[in-house]
C-alpha cells in the first residue's frame, strides 16, 4: 500500500501568534515551526498501516524552507521518503490554492490513500482534505476516529458529535482524521539519525507544472481588509458572600444570559 | 516599557550552535519528560519512591539507555546528543537523570568497553530496552573519595570468584538484575558482572534521604558471592576501569546538571512576572533583576562550556581534567543558580508544588557523587601546577 500524509509546518501551539503588518500574513518567523499536532496522528495511522499491511509512506508538504523540518520529523517517525513543495509564489496561498497545489503533486504518484490531519491549528478550517479529494475526484472519508483497509475498501469510524458513522470507500481515497485515533510514537534516536539519509524531493512551483496565477495571496478568494490584537483580558469580576452569594452569582449569571 | 520575555538559552542563541538532528532528540526527550515524568515527579520525590522497572522499560523505549554506545542495541548517537538528552532527563529530575547515567554510563559502558563479547552479548542489549537494570558498585563506607583503599574483595577458588565486601551508595542497586562490582584481586582492583540473583547478594535501599529522593540508593552486600570464571571483565585491571566509567557518567552530569538549573530559572522568572509585591511584579525590581541576570550568564556560559566539551569528546579529544572542568563548574553553578532561584519564589519556594527546591536538594548529591566539588578542584588545581595536592 502506498500512502501520501500531507503535513504543516504550524507555529507552536502555545506560543502567542501574530500577523505581519505588511500583507496580513501569518508571521512565521514570530514563533518556532512544529508538526500540526493532528498530522502527527495521520503520521502515525500511515505508519499502522503500512507496518500491518506493507507498503511504503510519503510525507508531502507546502511551505516555506524551514517547513523541511516537519518532513524530517515525520520521516524520522517512520515515513520513508518526503515531497517538500517550496516556492515564493505559494506564500499565502488559500484553501482554494493549496489543495490545487497539493493535488497537483499527489496525482499520478499511485496513492493508495492521501491521509491528513482534520484540521491544522493555524487555520482550523478543516477544508483541505476535502477540497483535495475532489479536485482528484476520489472519495474523501474525513474526521476518522479509526481507519481499516482490506484488500482495495476502507472502512472507517467518522467522529460525529454523537457518536460515529460507518464510513466506506474504495481506494484511492482521502482519509482525514482526529486525535481519537491513536497515540502518535516519539521519534527514536535510530529514526532521527536515519532521517538524514532518506530522499526528499524539492519541488518549485514550475517543477511541480502549476500555474503560478492560480497561488499565493494575490490569488486568495479572500483578502484581510484589517486585524487587530485581541484586547487584555478584562478584570474578573468578584462577588462577595456576604451569606448571599449564591443568589449573587445566579443573579449575574442570568445578566449575562448564562442561564 | 515592557517586551516579550525572552529565554536564558535563546539569550545565548544556544539553538544556533546544535545541528537539526541534536535539536531533534532534544526535542523528543523533552516532549518525554514533560508527558512521563513531570505529572508525577514530586508525589515521587514527597513518597522517596519511584516505578523504577517502569520508567526503566520507558526510557529504554525513549532509547537514552546507553544511547552514545555502538551496537549491542544501543543507539549510536554522538555526545553532545547524550549530554542534550541528559539535560532535558534532569531538567525533569536528577534522580531520572541518575538512573539513565548509571545505567548507560556506568554499568553499560563498563561491559561495552572492559566485556567479553558473552557479557556484551549477554546485558547490553537487555539494559538497552531497559528490561534489565543496571548498577555499579564501586563506593564502600569507608571508601568514597578515595575507592583505591577498597576492601571487598575477590579471590580465586578453582576456577571460580568469590566476592566478598559491601558498596555503599549505589544508584539503583536494590532495584538492579546486574552489578558491576570493582573488587581487589592479588593482580590489581578487577570488575566483575554479577547477576543480582547469585547467592550472597544482598541489595538494602537507604532511606530517609533529603536529596534524590526519586532515585534509589543502596547497600550492597557480598557474603561469599560464587561466580563463575567468565563474570570477570577481562578487559582492564587496576583503577583505570572504573574511573574510565565515571569519565563517562560525568559528562553526561556537565550537561544534566544544567538542566535543572534551566528548570530552576525558568520557573524562577515565570514566578517574578507574575508575583506583585508592593504593586508591580518582583521582576521589576532592580534587586531580582540581578539576580535573574546573573543567574542567566552563569547558565549560559556552562552551557557554552558543556557543548564545547561536548564537541572535544565527539573528536575523541577531550581528557579527564577537562571533564573535570565541566563536573566542578556546571555542579557548582547550577546549584547555587537553584539557591538563588529558591530565594525568588519566597515562600512558595520551599514546597514541591514549584521544582526548585526538589533540583535544589537534589544537586547537592550531584555536587558529591561522580567525584566531590573538592575533588574536581584538586585535579584541576593538578593540571595547573602540576602538583598533587589529594594525598
Ligand atoms: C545519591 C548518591 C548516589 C551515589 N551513587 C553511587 C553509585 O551508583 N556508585 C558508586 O560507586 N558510588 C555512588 N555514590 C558515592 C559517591 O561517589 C561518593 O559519595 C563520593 O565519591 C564521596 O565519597 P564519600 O561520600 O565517602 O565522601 P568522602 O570521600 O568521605 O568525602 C567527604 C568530604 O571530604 C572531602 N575530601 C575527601 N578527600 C579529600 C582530599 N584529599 N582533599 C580535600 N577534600 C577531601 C570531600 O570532598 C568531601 O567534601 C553515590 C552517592 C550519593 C550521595
Amino acid at each position: 500500500m502506498k500512502i501520501a500524509v500531507c503535513v504543516k509546518q504550524v507555529p507552536d501551539t502555545w506560543a502567542e501568534k501574530a500577523l505581519k503588518a505588511a500583507d496580513s500574513t501569518l508571521d512565521r518567523d514570530a514563533a518556532d515551526g512544529v508538526m500540526n499536532e493532528l498530522d502527527e496522528y495521520a503520521v502515525e495511522e500511515a505508519l499502522k498501516l503500512t507496518e500491518a499491511h506493507g507498503g511504503e509512506v510519503v510525507v508531502v508538504t507546502m511551505g516555506p524552507e524551514r517547513a523541511g523540518e516537519t518532513v524530517r520529523k515525520a520521516l524520522s517517525m517512520g515515513a520513508d521518503s518526503g515531497v517538500h513543495l517550496v516556492d515564493e509564489t505559494l506564500h499565502g496561498s488559500d484553501a482554494l490554492a493549496t489543495s490545487y497545489a497539493l493535488a497537483e503533486v499527489l496525482k499520478d504518484r499511485g496513492f493508495d490513500l492521501v491521509m491528513f490531519g482534520s484540521e491544522s491549528t493555524d487555520a482550523r478550517m478543516s477544508v483541505v482534505p476535502a477540497m483535495v479529494a475532489e479536485r482528484l475526484g476520489i472519495a474523501q472519508l474525513t474526521f476518522a476516529q479509526k481507519v481499516e483497509v482490506s484488500g482495495p475498501t476502507v472502512t472507517i469510524q467518522r467522529a460525529t458529535e454523537t457518536g460515529y458513522d460507518t464510513v466506506e470507500a474504495q481506494t484511492p481515497a482521502v482519509v482525514s482524521v482526529v486525535e481519537k485515533i491513536n497515540e502518535p510514537r516519539y521519534p527514536s534516536f535510530k529514526g532521527i539519525m536515519a532521517a538524514k539519509k532518506k530522499p526528499v524531493e524539492t519541488l518549485s512551483v514550475s517543477d511541480a507544472g502549476l500555474d503560478a496565477a492560480r497561488l499565493g495571496l494575490s490569488a486568495a478568494w479572500s483578502q484581510v481588509e484589517d486585524f487587530a490584537a485581541r484586547p487584555p483580558k478584562a478584570a474578573g469580576t468578584i462577588v462577595v458572600d456576604e451569606g448571599d452569594g449564591g443568589a449573587k452569582l445566579a443573579g449575574f449569571l442570568a445578566e449575562q444570559k448564562f442561564i | 516599557m515592557t517586551q516579550a520575555p525572552q529565554t536564558p538559552f535563546a539569550l545565548f542563541d544556544i539553538d544556533h550552535l546544535l545541528s537539526e538532528e541534536e535539536r531533534a532528540i532534544r526535542d523528543v526527550v523533552r516532549e518525554f519528560v514533560d508527558s512521563e515524568i513531570r505529572p508525577h515527579i514530586a508525589d515521587w520525590f514527597e513518597s522517596g519512591s519511584i516505578p523504577a522497572r517502569e520508567l526503566a522499560r520507558d526510557l529504554g523505549s525513549l532509547g537514552v539507555l546507553g544511547m552514545h554506545l555502538e551496537g549491542y542495541g544501543c543507539q549510536g548517537t554522538s555526545a553532545v546528543a547524550y549530554g542534550l538528552a541528559c539535560l532535558e532527563l534532569e531538567a525533569g529530575d536528577s534522580g531520572i537523570r541518575s538512573l539513565v547515567s548509571v545505567q548507560g554510563s556506568l554499568a553499560m559502558h563498563a561491559i561495552r568497553a572492559f566485556g567479553s563479547e558473552e557479557q556484551k552479548q549477554d546485558w547490553l542489549p537487555r539494559m538497552a530496552t531497559g528490561e534489565a537494570i543496571g548498577c555499579f558498585g564501586l563506593t564502600e563506607a569507608d571508601f568514597g573519595s578515595n575507592p583505591s583503599g577498597m576492601r571487598t574483595s575477590a579471590r580465586r577458588d578453582g576456577d571460580d570468584w568469590v566476592l566478598d565486601g559491601s558498596k555503599m551508595w549505589i544508584t539503583n542497586g536494590s532495584v538492579a538484575d546486574v552489578a558491576v562490582v570493582w573488587a581487589r584481586t592479588d593482580d590489581g582492583i578487577r570488575g566483575f558482572v554479577v547477576p543480582t540473583q547469585t547467592p550472597g547478594f544482598r541489595a538494602n535501599e537507604i532511606h530517609k534521604k533529603m536529596s534524590l529522593r526519586a532515585s534509589v540508593t543502596s547497600e550492597l552486600v557480598l557474603d561469599g558471592v560464587r561466580l563463575p570464571a567468565d563474570a570477570v571483565l577481562p578487559g582492564v585491571v587496576g583503577l583505570r576501569g572504573p574511573l574510565s566509567c565515571l569519565g563517562e557518567a560525568r559528562f553526561g552530569i556537565v550537561f544534566g546538571t544544567l538542566g535543572a538549573a534551566r528548570d530552576s530559572l525558568q520557573t524562577a522568572i515565570d514566578y517574578s512576572i507574575s508575583r506583585e509585591q508592593f504593586d508591580k511584579p518582583i521582576a521589576a525590581f532592580q534587586l531580582t533583576q540581578k539576580k535573574l541576570a546573573d543567574m542567566a550568564l552563569e547558565l549560559g556560559k556552562g552551557m557554552l562550556l558543556a557543548l564545547h566539551l561536548g564537541r572535544l569528546k565527539d573528536e575523541h579529544l577531550i581528557r579527564p581534567e577537562q571533564v573535570s572542568v565541566g563536573k566542578l563548574n556546571n555542579a557548582r553553578e547550577s546549584l547555587a543558580i537553584a539557591r538563588e532561584c529558591r530565594s525568588i519564589l519566597g515562600g512558595n519556594g520551599i514546597t514541591l508544588e514549584y521544582p526548585v527546591i526538589r533540583h535544589m536538594n537534589n544537586l547537592e548529591s550531584v555536587l558529591t557523587y561522580e567525584g566531590t566539588n573538592e575533588m574536581h578542584t584538586l585535579v584541576v588545581g593538578q593540571a595547573l601546577t602540576g602538583i598533587a595536592a589529594y594525598r
